[in-house]
């Protein structure tokens, strides 16, 4: 069998192949399903009602997504431009963590001003944090791939012996958590009574906001320019480590708006549990959104809905939620083995 | 014409379609033992699909391949390598980080073998490259050889699997007139050894020279096949064409002031590839400088610094009166400097980009393109278009993907792109490398013109006779150190290639 490169793809031959990897990845998991003894079409009912049966659920699911479209779009940006950004989850903790910093109390200003200024001040930590990277790569030839995702270990271990420290809540009896966040801190709820907060219309505003910088801007030409062929773009004129640089400042921004919507809309505080691996998943959102920022937010909510679908069906069939992981991982790896059949076609030998 | 029964290999009745398209309409082709076939053609006319159809890259619609007579199946790449056809591409399929021997060697022997052999694969290297005069020093990393070199490892690389039938795409393009004079002597020495050749090639001059026998494709569809003793190079490039192919008239130059000037230029070596010494060159208005040498002797240097990529370590780049400062490809471009690159897939244009994002490359920060950061995509468009009309781009249109078109449309873009800017100075570097003759003599009259015009003209090429039709002065490159400049017609090509090989002016008084 070989592969034989179609020089120019029709629509079908574009749409069917992802559709064909979603569609197989809910097959796979039927059969894990009847293999733990349930019944499949009642999982994938309880999968489904439990993400999107009722407000609750889904108002719960839209929480879950909140996160993964700004570590998502974080991954697609970066990525957009072959710049291997896996440190999302060390830049979602340092915007949580500039969040509790001047949230707690520092600034005691009414909650509009303040709401801003500690978004702006969680993208800038959260583009600092991936500045390292970038000039290293760009200066020296470092290999971000492996300094971004140490970096993730390492802030991580900061957080800690923060929160074993200076940041511990001298009222949390003893547990590695920081104070909460003053009422003015807190991102108010988009609608009255619903438990939905403003994170997740900031997270809408900045996947359509991404798309039209990628679309529309001279930075978003210069971007995808850099990932296509930086020979070609540096030949041309664009300034590729600088385009670099400003792509990686981007999605550290993009990634850190995570944690301080984590932070200022959900939890309150901070703990070493806020991301239960956000920054990672947000790799596979960006990927199966093929790296489209408006298809992050249509990823972001299939990932948060088998999530909690899947929490919410184990209660009811006994199956266990990891079946939420294993269907991710088949959908990540049906949908790559799709990206590769919308351009090329198995030929027979 | 040699009998059927001799054919070492047969295409018989190919054809291959592509949706609507047909790329093959029943090509058959023969070989016979010791015979050189050359397959002529435009950009287009089929001949890359025959070949990929022989290597098993593409499956015939209808139509079988015979090698010595077995049938090769269909599709498979692996059966007319080992059947013991090998070819050499145009572009290149070498790992870039591994050493000359390493890639020759490369998928010959098992992986569970327990000695690798290492000394006799490098005495045998040695051995063929002595034979073959393709001169290359084993231990090298491909990366750091120049375009001619990869060819020479390329040569090699099929020579060491003892092929008994090579198959070449354009190999002459990056080799000298006396290199390539080596190449058909021992290509003539392999044939006598047993070995058939195809021969894909634009250059009529050297079909003639080498080829016993010409099949001529247009369109996909065999338009002919001749004996080389029967026919002529009109006949021909009339045959290839459709149409007698004219060659610009060249008028004499009217030089003016000089727009740019090196001074005494150097820039560091990069790997095997030597870097400018201490060159010095004019850029004169109305006037095209051509610059002959070998590949890899500093051209890309040459023409890295003219254009912006590189900044020299010592001496100085001069435009007008002022020496540049803070020199780069954008400070180049606004100087009205117009880039053709060398290699116009990798850094001429970005293939997954459209024609339209292609076209505003080198001028997307500015107006009308874009304001304030913003782009304008309608006035993008507008240009593209404006590019497409003027310059004969056959394509779709302006939102095709550039890698769908041939060669010959992505270089016409180019040209429209820099052309359209009203330049000063044309930096044209292996401007018609493997297009076909209508395309090559399009980029010449459009050198041409824009020389009357008023522009300088720096023309680089491997292809000396390109460089004497065109260049009004010629300046040979050796080593990374320039010849002084000869003015039209005062140089032989065989004085010429004294320069080229370094010792041109060893033995002037």
């Amino acid at each position: 069998m070989r592969l034989e490169p179609i020089p120019s793809p029709t629509v079908a031959r574009r749409v069917v192949p992802p559709v064909l990897a979603i569609s197989s990845t809910v097959v796979i998991a039927s059969v894990l399903a009847m293999i733990a003894g349930a019944n499949p079409f009642s999982v994938l009912g309880l999968i489904l009602k439990g993400a999107f049966g009722s407000q609750f659920a889904l108002l719960e699911t839209l929480n879950r997504a909140t996160p993964l479209i700004f570590t998502g779009l974080a991954a697609a940006v970066a990525f957009r431009a072959k710049f291997w950004n896996i440190g999302a989850e060390a830049q979602l903790y340092a915007g949580a963590l500039m969040t509790v910093l001047l949230g707690t109390g520092l600034l005691p200003w009414p909650s509009l001003p303040l709401l801003a200024v500690l978004a702006v001040a969680a993208i800038l930590a959260g583009a600092v944090l991936l500045l390292v990277p970038a000039i290293l790569k760009t200066r020296f030839g470092v290999d971000e791939v492996v300094t971004t995702l140490l970096s993730n270990f390492i802030f991580l271990l900061f957080i800690s012996m923060l929160l074993e420290g200076p940041l511990k809540d001298p009222m949390g009896m003893g547990w590695p958590k920081s104070a909460r966040v003053i009422p003015e801190a807190r991102l108010p709820r988009i609608v009255d009574g619903l438990r939905l907060h403003w994170g997740f219309g900031l997270a809408i505003i900045s996947a359509i906001t991404v798309w039209i910088i990628q679309a529309r801007s001279t930075f978003g030409y210069e971007m995808r320019a850099v990932g296509l062929n930086r020979e070609a773009a540096a030949f041309a004129g664009i300034p590729v480590n600088l385009v670099l640089v400003k792509t990686a400042l981007l999605s550290g921004g993009l990634a850190a708006l995570a944690g301080f919507s984590e932070v200022a809309g959900v939890k309150a505080s901070l703990t070493l549990d806020l991301s239960p691996g956000f920054g990672y998943t947000g790799i596979i959102v960006a990927m199966l959104a093929l790296l489209n920022p408006l298809g992050v937010i249509v990823a972001a909510l299939f990932v948060a809905g088998v999530f909690v679908g899947a929490d919410s069906m184990s209660r009811a069939a006994e199956v266990p939620t990891y079946l939420a992981d294993i269907m991710l991982a088949v959908a990540l790896l049906l949908m790559v083995l799709a990206i590769l059949l919308t351009r090329f076609r198995v030929v027979r030998d | 014409m040699t009998t059927q029964t001799g054919a070492v290999l047969r295409l018989n009745g190919i054809t291959k379609r592509f949706g609507t398209l047909v790329a093959n309409d029943a090509i058959s082709v023969s070989l016979d033992t010791g015979e050189v076939v050359a397959l002529l053609g435009e950009n287009g006319a089929g001949k890359t699909t025959l070949m990929n159809i022989l290597f098993g890259q593409y499956t015939a619609d209808e139509g079988s391949v015979e090698v010595f007579g077995e049938t090769l199946p269909p599709g498979n790449s692996r059966a007319a390598l080992d059947a013991g056809v090998g070819m050499v591409h145009q572009h290149f399929t070498l790992a870039d980080n591994l050493t000359v021997q390493e890639n020759i060697t490369l998928g010959v022997g098992s992986l569970f073998r327990a000695s690798l052999g290492w000394s006799a694969a490098r005495a045998r290297i040695l051995d063929l490259s002595e034979r073959f005069h393709l001169k290359v020093a084993p231990d090298v990393r491909v990366g750091s050889l120049s375009v001619g070199e990869r060819q020479r490892v390329e040569i090699l690389k099929a020579l060491y699997r003892d092929v008994k039938i090579l198959i070449l795409d354009e190999p002459t393009a990056v080799l000298t007139p006396q290199e390539a004079e080596d190449l058909f002597a021992t290509l003539r020495k392999a044939i006598a050894n047993g070995l058939s050749i195809i021969f894909i090639s634009h250059k009529l001059h050297e079909v003639m020279a080498i080829a016993d026998r010409v099949v001529v494709l247009r369109h996909g569809k065999m338009v002919g096949g001749v004996d080389t003793g029967d026919t002529t190079k009109e006949k021909l490039a009339a045959m290839m064409m459709g149409a007698e192919a004219v060659p610009p008239d060249v008028a004499p130059a009217t030089p003016g002031a000089a727009l740019m000037q090196l001074d005494g230029v150097s820039t560091p070596d990069k790997g095997s590839a030597p870097g400018l010494k201490q060159a010095s060159l004019d850029l004169r208005a109305g006037q095209i400088i051509g610059l002959a040498g070998v590949s890899g002797n500093g051209q890309a240097a040459l023409a890295d610094v003219v254009g912006g990529v590189a900044v020299p370590v010592a001496g100085r780049v001069m435009m007008g009166d002022a020496p540049v400062t803070g020199w780069s490809p954008r400070v180049a471009v606004e100087n009205g400097i117009a880039r053709i690159p060398e290699d116009r897939h990798k850094t001429g244009t970005i293939a997954d980009f459209d024609l339209t994002e292609n076209a505003i490359l080198e001028r997307y920060t500015r107006a009308p393109f874009s304001r304030r950061g913003w782009l304008n995509w309608r006035r993008a468009r507008e240009f593209a278009d404006g590019i497409i009309g003027k310059y004969d781009v056959r394509c779709p249109g302006p939102n095709t993907a550039i890698r769908l078109l041939s060669g010959g449309n992505m270089q016409k873009l180019i040209l429209g792109r820099v052309l359209e800017a009203g330049p000063q100075i044309i930096l044209a570097n292996q401007p018609v490398r493997g297009l076909d003759i209508g395309a090559v003599h399009y980029v010449h009259s459009q050198l041409l013109a824009a020389r009357d015009a008023g522009a300088a003209v720096l023309l680089i090429s491997e292809d000396l006779d390109e460089i004497m039709a065109l260049a009004d002065v010629i300046h040979v490159i050796a080593e990374g150190r320039l010849s002084p400049g000869f003015e039209r017609g005062s140089m032989t090509p065989a004085e010429l290639g004294l320069w080229m090989a370094g010792q041109g002016g060893s033995d002037a008084a």
